[in-house]
């Protein structure tokens, strides 16, 4: 096979996108979840597709009870795209609309894409969505779409990804400068918005920082790593 | 040659001769009697057809318009009717290459009133299944992106795809089915060339290739089958098993297990044999074809089903036994809502039509002579084949890992017009079929006949 080049490709190797989501943190506020909303033109479902079980949002927390009433324990977990080293949704995609790039973001190609849904149904996470319909936005919604972001037509999956305008940005910013991405230098929306920090992101191949020390804890986990999917994303353990 | 051996025939013998003359004859305007009288309630039935079929054309064109979203879908559940069809009728297609494949191959004499009936519900249901590709799409217009064709951005499939597999696959099946169906045709596009008038003369003339059945001809027919018929048989396993594959190689809970290949081909030929029943029926009770559909053919098609009952509730058996051997959590929660669970009802009426009901029936020797019960048959085997491949898609889908996201799955209007349209649409194409071809394979019929002569001498 050709490899392709890689026109971002930094000096010293390329990036390794990560990210590190502390369990123990996160107070389950979804600040995440609207940031996201808004940054990547991520549509507005509506009552009723909602109740349908069509909500959209590329970032969701889940919300788990554990023990009974008096003694209930509320828990939260943030699920967004696992951008999976070894993804399950790329293979079963018969147009190559689902990609790995080099920087290791699990890509979806919405040109590309015929809504085959393949990928919807083999995703273990469940972080796949799809436009069912052409998306709208009710005025002034409209108003504040993100221009750096396309608008997702009707027909195709859709999903996070990891905010791939703010780090494309940041690093041809780093390479006019002739250097690397700087650590928190690129924030998705979702890491930016939460305020506990609860979500930490940032280049995996940096032994130095924060993503790749956080990683390296013992209470860390991935989410369903025992299916071979290599996720990205490293929870840290919650503790009592 | 025949008449100069006549000649020294004795007078009983002459007699039985023509006997067999006067049984050709009979062959030739009997089976030929229903694609040149037409009555009205034919038309009536192709009217009806026709108008589902149109509902159903306006159901999809609606759906294009708006988007998928017209279906119940939703995630996690992003299969749904559309792909339980899709599989159902690749099932169906199964039924004419078995049987007439494997009889065929097997040289088994009562093969020769039901190959013809099976071999168009083949390529008619490939096409039905062919078109479900493309309903489920959610940028149908974008289509293209599925072939392999060279273009600017070097782009190809992704052939690790189970999807373009199925592609080919299908692809593959319809052509090498149409292959199989026009190649035993010849001689009758032949017979009927010298048979009919008008329009079409010309017609038949063009597809019988200019056949006049010297011995030469009849030998390369005879080749041309024997070849066309092995390689069919593998084809269709293979297609099956791709269908299978789709499941099989996914990490869906319940669709990952290595006996879903295996298991959807004998479950295709399950739908498919009930369905040339259902064909055999149909077809004698409308033409009278009771001197050529006899009770005999009912009979050993009763056995082969009686078998294919048993195979497939081994099959199914052992798929659930193992699961629930294993007792991974994922897998027995889809287990479970199959079980008992809210599929629960489903499940055991597919568990009483595939395989209890069947089992017992058909191993009643009076009643494989009963054609109307394996009518019955027929018909429960394949609401409840139908019912199985609904409950290998959506239970699954609708309990995924993380069960924050579990789900509920029920078709839309949009989706059952498009269901029944899909029917119609398979009927009304074999109805109209019933005008061009003769169901039942002329020359074959003849052939049999004369076999019957050698045997009795």
């Amino acid at each position: 096979m050709v490899e392709y080049r890689d026109q971002n490709a930094p000096p010293g190797g390329p990036y390794q996108w990560g990210m590190v989501i502390d369990l123990d943190r996160c107070t389950g506020c979804e600040a995440c979840m609207v940031a996201c909303k808004a940054e990547n033109n991520v549509r507005i479902a509506g009552e009723d597709e909602a109740a349908k079980g069509r909500a959209v949002s590329w970032i969701r927390i889940e919300r788990y009870w554990e023990g009974e009433y008096p003694n209930a324990q509320l828990k939260f977990m943030p699920v967004l795209c696992q951008h999976c080293g070894n993804a399950p949704c790329e293979p079963v995609c018969p147009v190559y609309a689902s990609y790995h790039t080099p920087d290791g973001l699990n890509a979806q190609v919405y040109n590309r894409c015929v809504g085959v849904r393949y990928c919807g149904n083999n995703c273990p996470y469940t972080v796949r969505y799809f436009n069912w319909f052409e998306p709208h936005w009710d005025e002034p919604l409209n108003e504040q779409l993100n221009p750096d972001v396309t608008v997702r037509s009707v027909g195709v999956m859709e999903k996070c990804t990891f905010c791939v305008q703010r780090i494309r940005a940041g690093q041809q910013t780093a390479q006019k400068e002739g250097r690397r991405v700087k650590d928190g230098e690129v924030t998705p929306a979702c890491v930016q918005s939460c305020p506990t920090e609860a979500l930490v992101f940032g280049d995996r191949n940096d032994p130095e920082s924060r993503v790749s020390k956080l990683a390296e804890s013992d209470r860390g986990f991935g989410l369903l790593e025992e299916l071979g999917t290599k996720p990205a994303i490293t929870y840290l353990k919650r503790i009592k | 040659m025949e008449a100069r051996k006549d000649f020294f025939l004795t007078k009983q013998k002459r007699a039985g001769e023509r006997a067999h003359w006067e049984l050709i004859q009979k062959a030739n305007s009997d089976l030929l009697a229903p694609m040149l009288r037409t009555g009205p309630a034919y038309y009536l039935i192709v009217a009806i057809l026709a108008l589902l079929v149109l509902a159903a054309a306006g159901a999809w064109t609606y759906m294009i318009q708006t988007g998928i979203g017209q279906t119940g879908l939703h995630p996690p559940i992003f299969w749904g009717i559309f792909i339980a069809s899709f599989v159902f009728w690749v099932g169906v297609s199964h039924s004419g290459t078995f049987i007439s494949g494997v009889l065929r191959i097997s040289n088994a004499e009562w093969r020769r009133p039901i190959t013809r009936i099976a071999e168009l519900m083949t390529l008619f249901s490939v096409i039905v299944a062919a078109l479900f590709i493309f309903v489920h799409l959610g940028r149908v217009w974008r289509f293209y992106y599925l072939i392999p064709y060279p273009n600017q951005r070097e782009i190809w499939p992704n052939f690790r795809s189970p999807l373009m597999w199925d592609a080919a696959a299908i692809f593959t099946y319809a052509t090498s089915s149409l292959i199989y169906l026009y190649i035993p045709l010849i001689p009758d596009f032949a017979l009927m060339r010298d048979r009919v008038t008008g329009w079409r003369r010309p017609f038949y003339r063009v597809l019988s290739l200019g056949w006049r059945g010297t011995q030469t001809e009849w030998r390369w027919l005879g080749m041309a089958i024997r070849i066309i018929t092995i390689l069919i048989v593998m084809v269709m396993i293979s297609v099956h098993s791709i269908v299978g594959f789709d499941f099989a190689v996914s990490l869906v809970p319940g669709w990952h297990s290595t006996i879903i290949p295996p298991y959807f081909v004998v479950g295709a030929i399950h739908s498919g044999m009930a369905t040339v029943v259902m064909g055999l029926y149909l077809l004698r009770k409308t033409y009278r074809l009771h001197d050529y559909i006899r009770l005999e053919h009912f009979d050993k098609m009763g056995k082969l089903m009686l078998l294919i009952t048993l195979l497939w509730g081994y099959f199914y058996f052992v798929e659930r036994q193992v699961v629930w051997f294993g007792g991974i959590p994922d897998e027995m929660t889809v287990l479970d809502a199959i079980l008992y669970g809210s599929y629960a009802p489903q499940h055991w009426v597919m568990i009483l039509f595939n395989f209890l009901i069947p089992l017992i029936a058909l191993s009643i020797p009076r009643f494989r002579r009963w054609p109307l019960g394996l009518l019955v048959i027929g018909v429960m085997i394949n609401i409840a084949m139908y019912i199985e491949r609904i409950l290998v898609i959506v239970p699954s889908l609708a309990h995924p890992r993380l069960e924050y996201a579990w789900g509920r799955y029920f078709p839309s209007w949009v989706e059952l017009t498009i269901l029944v349209g899909s029917f119609a649409f398979f009927l009304l194409l074999y109805v109209l079929a019933i005008k061009f071809v003769p169901m039942i394979s002329i020359w074959e019929e003849k052939e049999g006949i004369l076999h019957g002569r050698h045997e009795e001498r």
